[in-house]
């Protein structure tokens, strides 16, 4: 079983130049409520053949910047570069090109594949509209694609709703990796899919990864899937990321409050009952992103929490060991 | 896995389709009448040679009384037959092509809103809104009027009375899909916008265009009928409007002249509604997956 | 109520969906019985069933479905009773909370006119009273300012808030049994721990009894006292939750486990996973429905419906016809890798 670029793991610093480096990203949106602030300033890295997870809760903004990554959504300020190419401010005709670069995988790819195309037809249309190869290559390529992510060649010839949602994650991740790209965004993937498919479309992932190269950006809410697919995580709360380190680190030795009452909260088989660290805590939604809390936008929840948290935001920086950055006041 | 690539999308769904209409009984009943509608129509040359126009026989004779004229003759005596059966070529080809016009207009202006969104939604959205103000049928007098009443101007006029409900259907539906995962994922592959809204978002909102565009053929052809009972028709050609006015002098007295037309009219106008009705079941694509 | 005699007792129950003049089976005769003060989790993949059976109790199936069987409620038979008299047990005696509340709270009602409606559906309370009690009722859920949120639309709350009023009003008439239907699927996680919480200890203080629906086993090992897996419409395990998870026997139960990814399982790998799919309704294999996708299934797995037979000490029971073989602790256990 191969591991995902080993060479990374052992020398992160070695590693200079990263595949993806997103600087102060920012999404604001102005609505008739005022103005949210759903990415705000975030930067983050992703090297070759590594998977960055991406935990939070709804609303906190991590398929926005999923999105913004990919230029789906306009960022209101910062920077994109993919292998030191930026990628803001590049018209759609010239981020065209780029696109081969950079793919997504969605949550739901029964919304994503179009009904009326046909299998073969969905995974060839990335090929297409790159110019790539004759119709005979692009067929050969499309057996092969399949063969890749698991499916029997006449798959090729079904239409999608013919199949399962995990073979429909499958049909969706053939079209991701079409173009061979070195980033694949992947935005929820598993959530809408049963335990054993989960299972099934995780060592996908893991085995494509191995096999191409690929470097993962995995976006989800559930923090023990990341938590297993992930070289890196970084935790999001209310567009901010808070913490972000090697995941051994991450659940070996959480810094922010926010990640320990997440880790406190995922189920486990090996636990009964109510566990220490879950207390009763009254404030169990998100705060609105229009208007979020001074300060640390945790602090209200927080069980730590004393004035200076409410007055000065904290920045994200290196608490201990190879980069394992958090942002806490008190961490 | 051969031929696997160049398999048509559509293929398999046209067959069904009809299939699926035949389950309904009411569609069914509109498939017929418009087919005996048509069938007057693609018939009339060979029933009734010659101009339905010229006059052939004794003046209002009832239906029945002669065989050569079946519905018998109006007050000009001209056969009430031949006039229903040419007047069907009229009323189809007015409806279809002004509803084909509308499609061009409604279509371009709603995909081109809802795609593009911001000002060019606005200016386009505004301009739809301002058709919609005037009163349609007002609009389309106004413009027969100005123009001379003749075929292409009866058709233009409908036509650009049409468009605008279909330009807002069409771009709400556009707007749906817009901001969803299946244009997401399209723009992430790095399809053009043409690519996108020709291959991937028109097709899919085709389904309630289709029905609407049956009930705007409807629309014209009772359009056409009421210029042509007020006398703004193509003065040329023989239209059912045209029959029905003219009937009205005599109608205490010989009240078939304008009840065969007017019968024509409604049998039309019902198998349209009755047909849209169908297809907007039969097309329902989430139901047929199902 | 003594804790060995069961509030709730299902027998047999089996629910089919009438398709034109055929039936097609989508529960094939399961039983369960919860004590007064127990949590019971059903728990299994989209389509075991697990859902319908929780509709089966309440008489909500669908017009198209049929449930047989026998459901003992306290002293009643509660199959099949039509109207007015299963009106009268829903939500005094058994009540239920869903996945989403938004569908069940009415949106332009107040939180609290919807509780005092419940109250007063049973009750023959005054309106004083009722209002007294459902404030009451919303400080025991933990809704902070709870007088404010009685005045208040369900569009305004989050979706924690909603399911803690939605808890409220299924708690109006202290039933004797509550029914959730994966009532944190669409909730949080930190917030899915607080209202599991919440659930744990209203039980402990009513004694109420409580069917946990879910495909989740972590909250099945937090919060279940015994439970119920279901693969296909039938039962394939049953036990207390401790002894189900320290010794799974079914190879389904064995490979859920095993394929739920774990916070700290050390370096990146695969997981084990279960191949192929979930049968769907019209095409449940003959034998045993878990065979294909089953790495110790046999030929005689193909061939015989595995039952329910007892394995180990206290009330476990499995319905595998090779779960002796797999459990053998001589034999090297059976890999569910693929």
């Amino acid at each position: 079983m191969l591991q995902s670029n080993p060479l990374y793991r052992s020398t992160p610093e070695l590693k200079a130049k990263p595949l993806l480096a997103v600087e102060d990203l920012a999404v604001h949106y102005r609505t008739a409520r005022g103005t949210s602030r759903a990415v705000d300033g975030i930067s983050l890295e992703i090297h070759q053949s590594e998977t960055l997870g991406l935990v939070g809760e709804s609303g906190c903004g991590k398929s926005t910047l999923g999105r913004a990554i990919l230029r789906l959504v306009e960022p209101s300020r910062g920077s994109i570069r993919l292998d030191g190419r930026e990628l803001v401010g590049l018209s759609q005709t010239a981020l065209r090109g780029e696109r081969r670069r950079l793919q997504m995988v969605f949550q739901d790819s029964g919304a994503a594949l179009d009904p009326r195309w046909t299998v073969g037809q969905l995974i060839e249309e990335p090929l297409r509209v790159h110019g790539i190869g004759s119709l005979a290559e692009r067929r050969a390529r499309v057996a092969r694609l399949l063969a890749d992510v698991g499916l029997p060649a006449d798959a090729a010839a079904r239409y999608p709703h013919a199949f399962s949602g995990g073979q429909r994650q499958r049909i969706g991740l053939a079209r991701a990796i079409a173009l061979e790209p070195d980033l694949v965004v992947c935005d929820e993937p598993v959530s809408a899919l049963d335990v054993s498919i989960q299972a099934q479309i995780l060592n996908l992932l893991h085995d494509l990864q191995a096999r191409r190269g690929v470097a993962f950006l995995f976006i989800s809410h559930d923090l023990s899937v990341v938590e297993h697919v992930s070289d890196r995580v970084a935790v999001m709360y209310l567009g901010r990321i808070v913490e972000i380190a090697a995941r051994e680190a991450l659940w070996r030795a959480p810094a922010h409050p926010y990640t320990r009452k997440l880790l406190a909260a995922v189920p486990s088989l090996e636990r009964r009952g109510r566990r220490a660290g879950r207390g009763i805590d009254h404030h169990d939604t998100l705060p609105s992103p229009y208007s979020p809390p001074s300060g640390c936008h945790f602090h209200p929840r927080c069980p730590m929490a004393v004035e200076r948290c409410r007055a000065e935001v904290p920045s994200l920086r290196v608490t201990s060991g190879a980069g394992h950055r958090v942002a806490c006041h008190l961490a | 896995m051969a031929g696997v690539l160049t398999l048509p999308a559509t293929g398999p769904r046209r067959v069904g389709l009809l299939a699926r209409l035949a389950r309904r009984p009411s569609a069914c009943i509109g498939l017929v009448l418009l087919g005996l509608v048509a069938g007057a129509g693609l018939a009339a040359p060979v029933l009734f040679p010659g101009d339905p126009l010229d006059m052939v026989g004794a003046p209002l004779q009832w239906p029945g009384t002669d065989p050569a004229f079946p519905l018998g003759t109006d007050m000009l005596g001209r056969d009430i037959a031949a006039g229903i059966a040419h007047g069907a070529r009229i009323s189809l080809m007015i409806g279809a092509v002004a509803t084909l016009v509308a499609l061009v207009i409604g279509v371009g202006i709603g995909a081109a809103a809802g795609y593009y969104g911001g000002h060019i939604e606005a200016a386009l959205m505004r301009l739809t809104e301002l058709f919609q103000t005037i009163p349609p049928f007002l609009f389309t007098l106004a413009i027969v009027a100005v123009l001379q009443p003749s075929i292409p101007t009866i058709v233009l006029a409908i036509g650009l009375t049409g468009w605008p409900a279909l330009a807002r259907l069409v771009r709400a539906e556009v707007l749906r899909l817009r901001d969803g995962e299946l244009v997401q994922s399209s723009i992430v592959i790095g399809a053009s916008d043409a690519r996108i809204i020709g291959l991937h978002i028109l097709p899919n909102v085709l389904a309630p265009v289709i029905v609407s565009a049956s009930i705007l053929v409807a629309n014209a052809i009772l359009t056409e009928s009421s210029l042509a009972f007020l006398g703004l028709g193509d003065p040329n050609v023989v239209s059912w409007g045209a029959m029905v006015g003219a009937g009205r002098e005599v109608i205490r007295t010989d009240w078939f002249v304008a009840a065969a037309p007017g019968l024509a009219i409604v049998a039309a106008v019902l198998a349209l509604n009755l047909l849209g009705d169908g297809l907007n079941d039969a097309l329902d694509l989430k139901r047929e997956l199902r | 109520m003594s804790a060995d005699s069961p509030v709730l007792q299902v027998e047999d129950l089996r629910i089919a969906f009438r398709e034109g003049a055929a039936e097609r089976a989508a529960v094939h005769g399961i039983g369960f019985s919860v004590a007064a003060g127990e949590t019971l989790a059903i728990v299994g993949e989209s389509g075991c069933g697990k859902s319908l059976t929780a509709f089966a109790l309440l008489g909500l199936l669908p017009g198209n479905a049929r449930a047989r069987g026998r459901v003992r409620l306290e002293d009643h038979d509660i199959l099949g009773l039509q109207g007015e008299a299963m009106r009268r047990l829903r939500g005094a005696r058994i009540a239920m909370i869903f996945q989403e509340p938004m569908t069940a709270l009415n949106p332009v009602l107040t939180v609290g006119a919807q509780i005092v409606e419940a109250i007063r559906e049973h009750d023959a309370v005054s309106a004083a009273e009722a209002r007294a009690r459902a404030g009451a009722l919303l400080a025991r859920v933990r809704i902070p300012d709870p007088e404010r949120r009685f005045v208040e639309y369900p569009h305004q709350l989050s979706g924690g808030m909603r399911q803690r009023v939605m808890i409220a009003m299924a708690l109006a008439c202290s039933p004797a049994v509550l029914v959730a239907d994966e009532p944190t699927t669409a909730l949080d996680v930190t917030v899915q721990a607080e209202i599991l919480d919440l659930i744990d200890d209203l039980r402990r203080e009513t004694g109420m009894a409580v069917v946990l629906i879910t495909h989740d086993l972590g909250l099945v090992a937090e919060h279940a006292d015994r439970v119920l897996v279901m693969y296909a419409g039938r039962a394939v395990e049953t036990g207390s939750a401790a002894s189900l998870f320290a010794t799974p026997r079914h190879p389904y139960t064995r490979g859920l486990i095993a394929a739920r990814p774990r916070i700290g399982s050390g370096a990146r790998q695969r997981l084990a996973e279960i191949p192929g799919q979930v049968p769907s309704l019209g095409a449940v294999p003959r034998g045993c429905a878990f065979a294909p996708r089953c790495p110790a299934a046999g030929a005689p797995c193909r061939e015989t419906l595995p039952l329910l037979e007892a394995a180990g000490a206290a009330a476990e029971r499995v319905a595998c016809l090779r779960w002796k073989d797999l459990h053998a602790p001589e034999q090297s256990p059976v890999s569910l890798d693929a």
